[in-house]
């Protein structure tokens, strides 16, 4: 029996400033994860992972994380991810304040 | 203080140029991912969660007001205008985008600092005692030795590819404050019969995954012998240390898998191979630092300012009972600068807050700070009549937390908020813990209470090490707090024991309340540590504490 594929999101970090960015349906990178691409299929994931491994002088240490559709776009699952997404909880640095800025 | 000689300085600087380069390589793609990190690494920095973080060494914790002047400088043009000192002494820069860190390493180097061996498989910065060159109860100034052992190790050739990380710390008290029992190699000064200063050699020390106290692999090594000594040990540990598991690799588990007497016989065939080849321009160097290290010119004066400020201002009273340290000069003291404001992030300054340290150090403290391994700032030379106006200048700045060795006096490694190798947050637990204490107003009363929290199992945090220990975990997607109880950093060093199965993020402080409030019950008098009550009465107490009645009752029979 072949288990339930968890849908995923490509992420990375950029080469430049290091910020958290996500690959975008139409091969773009995003620092917004509301504008990533979901994905719910396994193949093509892999496939979507492989072309964002080769943007190397973009991006560093792209991999899939698990996500979910809400209504927006793609959310994290796992809190690893929601901090990548948000910023740390010390301080209001990070995306949080571009996510105030646009709220 | 130890100033750059031409070598130093030429070094320092083809370093920066070189990977100026390197970073160029990469922007433009000329090196890869792959090829680039080693050589980032070599210069400090990391890529974490959110951002590239730059990790700049403070040599034994030693600094002068221009350096710390200098970090603010960093902090305000580069990140975003505030720095996190760490356990290792060391400061990180949590936001540089890449393009920029050439550019802060040049201005490193304008005030003689640098981010080399920070970072890899190398010997990384030295540690010391925080109180060195000022501590009442010092037999002498470690430092110099810890710059000799700087010069050393830095680019030394056969120490770059080293199985796994190597970490020395040294003491010249007999009070341990550098935890050196947790390190690679432990140095702590001791006098022979003859009342001749030389190192008691602590080895295969260490936190993380398999935390282990460091043995003692010589009593007693003269002071000449120092550096082929460590030579030796770093040598036989280079060719005997596993290079197959990244978690068997560190030196600790060398001397526990082949055993502290062989290391021994190993480390005295080759110092004894490496002693002749020394032939004594260590020691000439030696000598020309020290003399670099000589003591401020202490003064002689009255100390009435003090005497009527602690008399008639409560404020100052707690701040001086709490954040002074004896000093080895009459009419001087050891200042603590808490960096631990409670609810403010461990470890962390602001540029204005490092201006001012800096101002104070040249004002009034011989132009010296050090960095503690518990992320506090210290100025270890003030008259105790300057004390009055130090403190008020503290004040103002949000730097007189009276609590140092308190419960809000919280080591908290940078966590998930930040690392890209933690499973769990520190800081807001460390926030929470501090703000809880302040509300309650019980940290006076309950004494000595060191409380350390990591954000995985790599311990950065020192919580093996912690009266009170918390390891964050992610226990199936979620936050998971483990708790250790009984650990010791000094020289009466030992690991923390588990108190049982973790709490969940929003249970974790009122569990550390409990354990607090079952140790004020039981303690035997105001003067009875946590510590001690602990060692008195055991895990038990606090096991009814945490988990209930029955699980303290399997406890006491166990």
């Amino acid at each position: 029996m072949s288990r339930k594929f968890t849908p995923k999101i490509v992420t990375a970090n950029a080469l430049r400033d290091g910020d958290v960015i996500y690959l975008t349906e139409d091969d773009g990178w995003s620092p917004d994860i509301a504008k990533a691409e979901l994905i719910d299929d396994e193949a093509h994931a892999e496939i979507r992972l492989i072309f964002a491994s080769q943007q190397t002088g973009e991006v560093v240490g792209a991999y899939l994380a698990d996500a979910v559709a809400d209504t927006n776009g793609p959310k994290p699952v796992h809190f690893r991810e929601v901090f990548r997404s948000r910023g740390p909880s010390n301080y209001a640095h990070g995306k949080q304040t571009v996510q105030q800025d646009r709220a | 203080m130890y100033t750059y000689n031409e070598f130093d300085e030429a070094f320092v600087r083809s370093r920066v140029a070189q990977f100026r380069a390197q970073v160029a390589r990469r922007l433009d793609g000329s090196l890869t991912e792959d090829e680039f990190k080693p050589l980032r690494l070599m210069n400090g920095v990391y890529l974490q969660l959110h951002a590239y973080m730059l990790r700049v060494a403070i040599p034994y914790g030693t600094l002068n007001g221009g350096q710390m002047r200098q970090l603010a400088y960093l902090a305000e043009r580069f990140d975003k205008g505030y720095g996190h000192f760490t356990t290792r002494q060391n400061i990180q820069y949590n936001w540089p985008k890449l393009p920029d860190i050439p550019d802060m390493l040049d201005a490193l180097a304008d005030v003689q600092m640098h981010a080399i061996q920070t970072s890899g498989n190398t010997i990384r910065n030295v540690t010391a005692d925080h109180f060195a060159g000022a501590a009442a109860d010092e037999i002498e100034d470690p430092r110099p030795v810890a710059e000799l052992l700087r010069q050393w190790s830095t680019d030394h050739p056969e120490f770059q590819f080293l199985p796994r990380k190597f970490k020395i710390a040294v003491t010249g008290s007999p009070n341990d404050r550098a935890v050196t029992r947790a390190h690679d190699i432990g140095l702590r000064m001791v006098r022979n019969a003859a009342g001749a200063p030389g190192f008691e050699v602590l080895v295969g020390g260490g936190l993380g995954r398999t935390p282990m106290i460091g043995q003692v692999v010589r009593d007693f090594l003269p002071k000449a012998d120092l550096l082929p000594y460590c030579e030796a040990i770093v040598s036989v540990y280079n060719l005997l240390g596993r290079r197959d598991n990244k978690y068997k690799a560190r030196v600790k588990i060398t001397v526990h898998e082949n055993g502290l007497e062989t290391i021994r016989d190993l480390v005295e065939q080759r110092f004894a191979e490496l002693r002749p080849l020394f032939s004594g321009v260590d020691q000439d160097q030696l000598a020309a630092i020290e003399a670099q290290f000589a003591a401020p010119a202490f003064v002689s004066r009255t100390t009435a300012a003090f005497d009527a400020t602690y008399a008639t201002d409560p404020v100052f009273r707690s701040w001086a009972d709490t954040n002074l340290a004896e000093h080895r000069a009459a009419g001087y003291a050891i200042v603590s600068v808490s960096l631990k404001a409670h609810g403010a992030t461990p470890g962390d300054a602001t540029a204005t807050q490092m201006r001012v340290l800096a101002d104070l150090a040249e004002r009034f403290g011989h132009d010296e700070l050090r960095i503690s391994h518990e992320q506090n700032v210290i100025l270890p030379h003030i008259h105790k009549a300057d004390l009055p106006a130090v403190h008020a200048a503290l004040k103002a700045e949000g730097l007189a937390t009276a609590n140092i060795g308190l419960a809000s006096d919280i080591i908290a490694c940078p966590g998930m908020d930040y690392c890209a190798l933690a499973t769990a947050r520190s800081i807001p637990v460390a926030q929470e813990l501090a703000l809880r204490f302040d509300e309650l107003k019980v940290e006076h009363d309950i004494g000595a209470l060191k409380i350390k929290i990591s954000g995985c199992i790599n311990a950065c945090g020192h919580h093996h090490v912690g009266h009170i220990g918390i390891l964050g975990l992610d226990r199936a997607g979620v936050e998971n707090y483990q708790i250790t109880l009984g650990g010791d950093g000094t020289e009466t060093a030992a690991i923390g024991e588990r108190t049982g199965p973790g709490f969940a993020y929003d249970e974790i402080v009122p569990a550390v309340e409990r354990l607090i409030e079952a140790y004020m019950e039981i303690r035997e008098g105001a003067d009875e540590t946590f510590l001690q009550t602990y060692r008195r009465l055991g895990m038990a107490p606090f096991k009814t504490a945490l988990y209930g009645e029955q699980a303290g009752g399997r406890a006491r029979a166990a």
